[in-house]
């Protein structure tokens, strides 16, 4: 009977070997992501800076040149062009406009009578216009909505699991969130709203991975009490690894179309997507783990029967 | 764990069997739906604005404008008041909330501050009384300060933006939009969605004239090019649709308000064919434009929109009908849509738009495409993995999360949430989440077969041992979205929620649905080796 295995049955990769291998190349490059974050900056879409987006389809293929031209004419600071999708869809890109919230309105409807008149026949499909008090309303919350999601996860791992996972999985989380930031910075995809909801799901989906882990070393501290924590470790990571390839397959199956289909709006999120399974299924083996056994080299190795100190642990009806 | 009771079997496939039939009328056409009963045929997911086309405006309402209106009726009613009272005064300034009296003699301090707390409204209470003054009064030495309390100023922002919303919702059912949603959000904006509008320009520009209309009289003495106004005047710029004059002195003392019209309507003038708008007043409106009519025949009377000279004609005789004309060079729209502000009354403060998204319907229908697509293929390829790697079981978990699709749309359709493109993204996502459920279970029961236990007995390990792992991956996931879903806005928000129904389904789907297909199979076929 033919069965797909992402890896064979009974792995033993000792993967705590390269435990400082991970760290450090993991802390190098979310190092080098908060560089990238200051310089060059993230490339903030307009939901978080203000500005208008603008996407409209021309009857033949655009040109851009003139176009460009006849949209610089208007002086409104710089015009982002892109072509997306096919020749004749482009998306117009402004800057925030000076003045109050309505200049954007004004701004947003000269293009729009602009683009009739200097393309007859093209269809405005889409509009966004945001102003700078509500950009900066939307930077905020998306910022709250990650810190609290932050603490809401060392609550609760903390709560299900010894402080030490909390710790293990909150540490892993910021390395985590520094290097998709990064990933925004250097390939200069637009920081939006759709950003952070990418940043939360893949912080879901890496604490997701890391609970599961984190499940089988708990249940194997149970039945194995003598073996030291990093054999135990890497046990855990063997056992589990064929299911956490196989959850990161589907997951990265059932992203990929939108990578591909998901328009202007989506593509980008699904692109940040496959990236952040990547990054979570590694750092559930080479960062989550190794600073489990770190801090818990001494602590979770109870002499006896320590589990009595966490009863609220204990999740086996 | 693997015996299912009667009852327990027949819930289950109950639950599967009322979701699809909850999920069904989002696939019928119109017409087989028109043929169901309407209880049934509009439990339907409503589309999102950027899936069906349409425009997101987000109105703000201009609070300081609110706060200053208020401020300069307490420096007219000061005045009169005061005068009344014969409190003699060198000075009444308006400040940011209040205002400011300088009085020749100190000694009527608190005279003054008796009058000027006749000026407070009383805010609060019911009818036995019990409510507060929105007015705080002071005096030191020759100064006597009346400021407006922080209670009364919130009181202010919440009735402002009440009577905004009522405004609002008529002026745009007068543009005969179908099925706008117009919400109150935070303290001081407006959500107005209108599905289906492509070019909201005509109603931006509704919503966007405070439309606050005034009948006036012109001083005729003064000349209007001069830089200064003669005091009680205002020198007004005429609207595009004055032909004589570009700037007008008008008097400050309102004649008679536009909130006494009852009515407006677009219309020809016989006589040149010119765009007009035909008013009545009330009786109140009625008696005062006959009174100043009569009493200022041959004299120019101004017809002011927002401190905009629209005409101003000359009184030929007085008009004591109640009713008027307004001309002034209009086109037919511009007469219309006049005639639905004044019909829809003034807002009482300035609009801003201060956010605006608008999808074309052709962009929506693309956008449906690709998201149906994107998640046909989604699930296609997960199926394919699935089956490679856990045969049956895997086969048993891909009908699961058909069901799960179909039961999360039966959410949706009963709450009538609505969809939006990253809707569509978290069933997408969700996909991929759900079958975690089952992996952790495959694994685990091919783990307990490989370690020599039994066919019931490596599954009931399996299911055991996984479920805990399972409720804490999840529960994770659905802190998350909680999150996203309280402090996303729009269509970000959908996204949470699909995600979270997703995930929440599955743990249904995903254990008791799949565990169900699996005793069974095991019960009727009786393998000798699990098929994982």
């Amino acid at each position: 009977m033919f069965r797909l295995r992402l890896v064979p049955d009974d792995t033993k990769i000792p993967f705590m070997r390269g435990r400082y291998a991970g760290l450090i190349v993991s802390a190098l490059l979310s190092l080098a992501s908060i560089v990238l974050f200051f310089h060059p900056g993230l490339n903030y879409g307009i939901d978080f800076r203000g500005g208008i987006v603008i996407e409209a389809r021309t009857p033949q293929a655009a040109d851009f040149a003139s176009l460009r031209h006849t949209l610089n004419q208007l002086d409104m600071g710089q015009v982002q062009l892109q072509e997306f999708g096919s020749p004749q869809d482009v998306l117009i890109r402004l800057e925030r406009q000076p003045g109050d919230d309505a200049a954007q309105q004004v701004a947003a409807d000269k293009v729009r009578s602009t683009l009739a008149t200097a393309i007859p026949g093209t269809t405005v499909r889409r509009v966004e216009a945001v102003g700078a008090s509500i950009s900066g309303e939307l930077f905020f919350n998306g910022m709250l909505a990650l810190g609290l999601a932050m603490v809401a996860m060392l609550v609760y791992i903390w709560f299900r699991f010894e402080w030490q996972f909390g710790a293990g999985a909150v540490a892993t989380l910021v390395l985590d969130v520094t290097k998709i930031v990064g990933f925004y910075a250097i390939t200069g995809m637009q920081f939006n709203l759709t950003a952070v909801a990418a940043i939360l799901t893949i912080m879901g989906y890496s604490v997701n991975d890391k609970v599961v882990v984190y499940d089988r070393m708990r249940e194997n501290l149970r039945i194995y009490k003598k073996m030291p924590l990093r054999e135990l470790i890497d046990r855990s990571i063997n056992e589990t690894l064929n299911r956490t390839l196989g959850t990161s397959m589907c997951t990265l199956l059932s992203i990929l179309p939108l990578a591909f289909f998901g328009g202007e709006a989506l593509q980008d999120f699904g692109i940040v997507l496959i990236f952040g399974i990547f990054l979570a299924t590694s750092s559930s083996i080479f960062i989550a783990a190794p600073i489990l056994l770190f801090l818990g080299e001494n602590r979770l190795r109870r002499n006896a029967p320590a589990d009595g100190a966490a009863p609220a642990a204990n999740p086996t009806p | 764990m693997l015996y299912f009771p009667r009852w327990k079997i027949f819930l289950i496939v109950a639950i599967c069997v009322l979701g699809t039939i909850v999920t069904l009328p989002n696939f019928l056409s119109r017409e087989t739906l028109s043929a169901l009963p309407s209880w049934y045929a509009h439990n339907r997911i409503n589309l999102g604005l950027d899936l069906r086309g349409g425009s997101h405006l987000l109105l703000e309402v201009d609070m300081g404008a609110v706060i200053r209106d208020r401020v300069e009726g307490l420096v007219d009613s000061a005045r009169t008041q005061l005068r009344n009272d014969n409190v003699g005064y060198t000075a009444i300034n308006a400040g940011d909330r209040g205002i400011t009296v300088q009085l020749r003699d100190p000694a009527q301090a608190d005279t003054a501050v008796r009058a000027l707390r006749q000026l407070a409204n009383t805010i609060g209470g019911g009818p036995l009384g019990g409510g507060q003054p929105d007015l705080e009064v002071a005096s030191s030495g020759s100064t006597v300060t009346a400021t407006l309390s922080e209670i009364a100023l919130r009181e202010r922002a919440t009735q402002a933006v009440e009577q905004s919303i009522e405004i609002v919702r008529r002026r745009i059912d007068e543009t005969g939009v179908n099925e706008p949603t117009i919400a109150r959000q935070g303290s001081d904006r407006i959500l107005v969605q209108l599905p289906g509008v492509e070019d909201p320009d005509r109603v931006k520009r509704l919503l966007g004239t405070t439309a606050k209309m005034t009948f006036r009289l012109v001083d005729m003495n003064a000349d209007p090019t001069a830089g200064r106004a003669p005091p009680g005047t205002d020198i007004l710029p005429s609207a595009e649709g004055g032909r004589t004059q570009t700037a007008y002195v008008i008097r400050k003392k309102v004649e008679v308000d536009g909130a006494n019209l009852t009515n407006a309507t677009a219309g020809n003038n016989p006589q040149t064919g010119e765009w007009v708008v035909n008013f009545e007043f009330d009786s109140i409106g009625a008696r005062r434009f006959a009174d100043v009519t009569r009493a200022n025949v041959g004299r120019p009377f101004a017809i002011v929109l927002d401190n905009k000279v629209i005409s101003a004609p000359v009184i030929r005789e007085p008009i004591t009908g109640g009713r008027g004309q307004i001309s002034g060079n209009f086109t037919a729209a511009d007469a219309n849509d006049l005639a639905v502000l004044l019909r829809a009354g003034a807002l009482p403060a300035p609009l801003k738009v201060i956010e605006e998204r608008t999808v074309g319907p052709d962009l929506g229908a693309d956008s449906i495409r690709a998201g149906l697509m994107s998640v046909a293929i989604g699930f296609v390829l997960v199926c394919v993995y699935m089956v490679a790697a856990y045969g049956l079981f895997g086969a048993f978990a891909c009908l699961a999360l058909f069901i799960n699709i179909l039961l999360t749309m039966a959410a949706l359709s009963m709450l009538n949430a609505t969809l939006t493109l990253p809707g569509i993204a978290g069933i997408l996502l969700s996909l991929g989440l759900s079958v975690d459920a089952n992996i952790l279970i495959n694994e685990r029961i091919r783990e307990e077969a490989r370690k020599g236990r039994g066919v019931f007995g490596a599954m009931e390990a399996g299911f055991g041992r996984a479920y805990s792992t399972i409720i804490d991956s999840n529960l994770t996931t659905v802190i998350k979205m909680a999150l996203l879903f309280i402090f996303g806005t729009g269509a970000i928000k959908g996204f949470s929620v699909t995600i979270s129904f997703g995930i929440l389904i599955s743990l249904f789907t995903a254990t008791v649905l799949v565990r169900l297909m699996m005793v069974s199979w095991v019960r009727s076929a009786r393998p000798a080796a699990l098929p994982v």
